[in-house]
């Protein structure tokens, strides 16, 4: 076993050598722009992007004429929002969301409520994290355009029950993006049986490369426009301009292939060695709370708040594995997480959450070395904790008056 | 973020971690901050004939926050009262090399002392009034 160990795999996934391996021709010997319609370079990278597109769009049971090429999720949202409000605004500006979105979804619609583009309803979440249908319905007016809902949340892993916000959003002809980007090569994903009509998703959470993500965008029933976010050269039927990442699309591709062929086997694995993290850490650790949804949640996924103890601290005493932590010490805002805090986690408890992100290429033995180090350090850090002390004392903190700073 | 080698000596380190019975003779307790901001600091100070003989902390918090009370502890054996009002955040900065976003901890730290030396003081003079 190697150290670090990378258990961090909600942030990016390390890229498949076998993905590799597909792009390197496409650098330096095959290099042409897909766009040159009169050689053979241009037909060689056309080739291969379209066999690409054909892959993606495959393992998300779309046309592979839907498939958008964006620089990454976070484009993906931007182009899909924003572009949905711009071409559809004499239709209405109301969007429906939710307050676990991912930071690309809420400061996208933020933006757009900052300049008088558009109105935005934030729909809260249960304990688990999970939007709840009838609140998607009962939010929608007359003047709502667009519904975006993720799939699975990129810190609790919570995945959210889309077919049925998809057939409401049918139902009253409006519009459906979902931020999939956890959940795609995850989880099964079938645009058709979901009802998405715009979906975001990047290659480099699924073993792929970084740099390239894609938008869907659906062709029929309904057919979906959107308005360009970039002038340019009018790639992508008009959506996207720019020239095509040839390698990196062509690894995005690969990387669906692999996810598709290998996630019935990939999940069995994931799942049985986070539930073997999670209950031997629970079983050893008093007072540990699972965030997020005990079983309708990502494979790789386990989110833990460690009471009497803080986040960063945590992170710092186990260095040698690679987590996260929705601490506010960790982030720039110096506020927890604010996805624990929708789920209404206590703030004390949102700063002693830790993420582990678990992924294809983790072993057994770095479960087992992980499990040591999380019970060694918890257990330092709380005997090192006056809150611990305290609670062992038999007070409530609850009833303490401290001098917030 | 890096941490700078005293952080993580202090982390890894902890000098006078623990606690002194709050009503033990001669023990100053101070507990700063809130368990919602993310650290609490408590530290005590065991006192003799007006000189700290001995400093405890226990805190929750980050690395750097840990580090600091650690410190704090470390610099007030053997001060006396007088001297160890003296202690600034902007010492525990500078010796623990602590960037910009830290600077709460440090500042955490110097109240947790005020507030331990305070919490002495009242003791002491109480029980000199008793005596009276």
């Amino acid at each position: 076993m190697k150290l670090p160990i990378f258990l961090d795999n909600h942030s990016t996934t390390p890229m498949d050598p076998r993905v590799l391996e597909t792009m390197l021709p496409y650098f330096v010997e095959k290099f042409g722009n897909s766009a040159s319609r009169n050689h053979a370079f241009g037909w060689a990278a056309e080739e291969a992007v379209e066999n690409a597109r054909k892959q993606i769009a495959k393992l998300i049971k779309a046309d592979p004429k839907e498939i958008v090429f964006t620089s990454g999720a976070t484009e993906s949202d931007n182009l899909a929002i924003k572009g949905v409000l711009e071409m559809y605004r004499e239709k209405g500006d109301h969007i429906i969301t939710s307050s676990t979105e991912h930071r690309a979804v809420l400061d996208t619609v933020k933006a757009l409520e900052g300049k008088g583009k558009a109105t935005a309803t934030y729909l809260p979440v249960d304990k688990f994290g999970m939007v709840s249908p009838q609140d998607v319905r009962n939010a929608i007016t007359e003047k709502t355009i667009l519904i975006s809902v993720m799939l699975a949340n990129n810190e609790i892993g919570t995945i959210n029950p889309v077919k049925e916000i998809g057939k409401i959003a049918k139902e009253k002809g409006i519009l459906f993006h979902c931020d999939a980007t956890q959940g795609v090569g995850k989880i099964p994903v079938d645009v058709q049986d979901m009802g998405i009509d715009l979906m975001s998703f990047s290659a480099h959470k699924m073993y792929g490369p970084k740099g390239v993500g894609a938008l869907y965008v659906r062709k029929k029933n309904p057919r979906v426009r959107i308005a360009a976010q970039m002038d340019g050269g009018g790639h992508e039927r008009g959506m996207r301009s720019g020239t095509l990442p040839v390698p990196l699309i062509v690894g995005f591709g690969k990387a669906c292939e692999l996810c598709e062929q290998e996630m019935v086997s990939d999940t069995a694995r994931l799942i049985a060695m986070r539930d073997r993290l999670e209950a031997s850490i629970m079983k050893a650790l008093e007072e540990s709370y699972l965030n997020g949804h005990p079983t309708n949640r990502l494979p790789g996924n386990l989110n833990i708040s460690f009471a009497y103890v803080e986040g960063e601290s945590l992170l710092m005493g186990m260095k040698d594995i690679a987590l996260s932590s929705g601490s506010a010490c960790t982030s720039a805002t110096l506020e927890p997480s604010y996805v624990l805090r929708a789920l209404g986690v206590g703030t004390e408890l949102a700063h002693s959450s830790i993420r582990f992100g678990l992924g294809r290429f983790n072993t057994d033995d770095e479960i087992d070395y992980t499990i040591k180090k999380v019970v060694e350090v918890v257990t330092k850090l709380r005997e090192m904790s006056p809150l611990y002390e305290m609670a062992k004392e038999g007070v409530d903190l609850k009833s303490v008056q401290w001098a917030a700073h | 973020m890096a941490y700078s080698d005293k952080v993580v000596d202090h982390f890894n380190n902890p000098r006078n971690m623990g606690s002194f019975k709050k009503d033990e003779e001669g023990v100053g307790t101070g507990m700063v901050g809130a368990p919602e901001c993310g650290d609490v600091m408590k530290l005590q100070i065991k006192v003799q004939n007006d000189t700290i003989v001995d400093a405890k902390f226990k805190t929750f918090g980050c690395g750097s926050a840990i580090a600091s009370s650690s410190l704090a502890t470390e610099w007030l054996k053997g001060k006396t009262i007088e001297e160890a009002q003296k202690i600034k955040n902007t010492d525990i900065v500078q010796e623990l090399n602590l960037p910009p976003v830290k600077i709460h901890c440090s500042v955490l730290a110097e109240d947790a002392i005020k507030a331990a030396l305070a919490d002495y003081q009242k003791k002491s003079d109480g029980v000199q009034a008793d005596a009276k």
